[in-house]
């Protein structure tokens, strides 16, 4: 770890994680800070990249992706199959929103969107069951999903 | 009642939510009064909740993140409830899902390392209540994160 942080940086972190959109005015404001010395303390927080990017957070349901799937997957030839080649092939997946390299029971985790559940059952058979070296899939749906804010 | 030009907005702002209303207006298409009208729609929908900045907790010294898979008593009606209700309380849980399937709930837990992890896993989350069985996934790397969908 190499950046020291005080409660006005963490105060700072923990509102840019809820609302990307804040200006460094109204932020300085909020924590009794002069603008720019608001400004000066993101920059470095930017700098020392604490932040990996910004997400914009949607209603999926509403937007018509009404399934979404967390997938298991084990690879079938480990050793054979390159990791690159898998994980390349997993990416070019439009439906697969995020992949892990895991250890433990599966090799990967997958987070898939779908319309409905017969829309996933074609990107699991079509795309997901043909990636290169796939073994052993399990899938779970979501039924709900909370986000905490961390250890700050 | 999504049409074309909000569907184009939101590719453009999914693709990089901090380009300015300039930049994405001309890549949507559409005017910049147009733009912002729209996005205020969408807001005022609830389609588009917000945007923010997301914490890269390797860089706060949280070198490890686990995925944590639990399986409840489902004889006792009030396990997810109480489950998740204590699940809250532990700082270092940063997600938490539901499931219909092998699985009902995820945890994903972050550590200092795994001396730390081990003390979270010890003392705060074996101890969650109503776990009849529970494994872990280690995160090896991030492979790809997209804050897209194919809208």
């Amino acid at each position: 770890m190499s950046i020291d942080l005080d409660d006005t940086d963490r105060a700072i972190i923990r509102a840019l994680a809820e609302d990307a959109t804040t200006n460094a005015g109204e932020l300085g404001r909020r924590l009794d800070l002069s603008q720019p010395a608001c400004w000066r303390r993101i920059q470095r927080l930017r700098e020392a990249g604490i932040f990996r990017g910004t997400r914009v957070d949607l209603d999926l349901d509403a937007l018509g992706f009404g399934v979404s799937v967390f997938l298991g997957i084990k690879l079938a030839t480990k050793g054979r199959v390159s990791l690159e080649d898998f994980e390349r092939a997993a990416a070019a997946i439009p439906e697969v929103q995020r992949i892990e390299h895991v250890l433990g029971l599966y090799d990967y985790r997958l987070r898939v969107v779908a319309r409905d559940l017969s829309d996933f059952e074609r990107v699991l058979r079509r795309r997901i069951m043909t990636l290169p070296g796939v073994g052993n899939v399990e899938a779970n749906v979501l039924l709900s999903e909370e986000r905490r804010p961390g250890p700050l | 009642m999504l049409d074309d030009a909000d569907r184009r907005i939101l590719r453009q702002l999914m693709a990089e939510p901090e380009a300015s209303a300039a930049a994405l207006a001309e890549r949507s298409g559409v005017t910049q009064s147009t733009l912002t009208r729209r996005l205020a729609a969408l807001r005022k929908k609830n389609i588009l909740k917000g945007t923010r900045s997301v914490i890269h907790w390797p860089a706060l010294g949280y070198e490890v993140a686990v995925s944590l898979r639990v399986t409840l008593e489902k004889s006792e009606p009030r396990a997810f409830d109480e489950f998740i209700a204590a699940a809250r309380e532990v700082p270092e849980v940063l997600e938490i899902q539901t499931f219909l399937g092998v699985v009902d709930v995820r945890l994903e837990v972050i550590a200092k390392d795994m001396a730390h992890y081990q003390d979270i896993y010890r003392g705060r989350l074996l101890t969650l209540p109503h776990i009849s069985e529970i494994d872990a996934l280690m995160q090896v790397s991030q492979v790809m994160t997209r804050g897209a969908v194919p809208l």
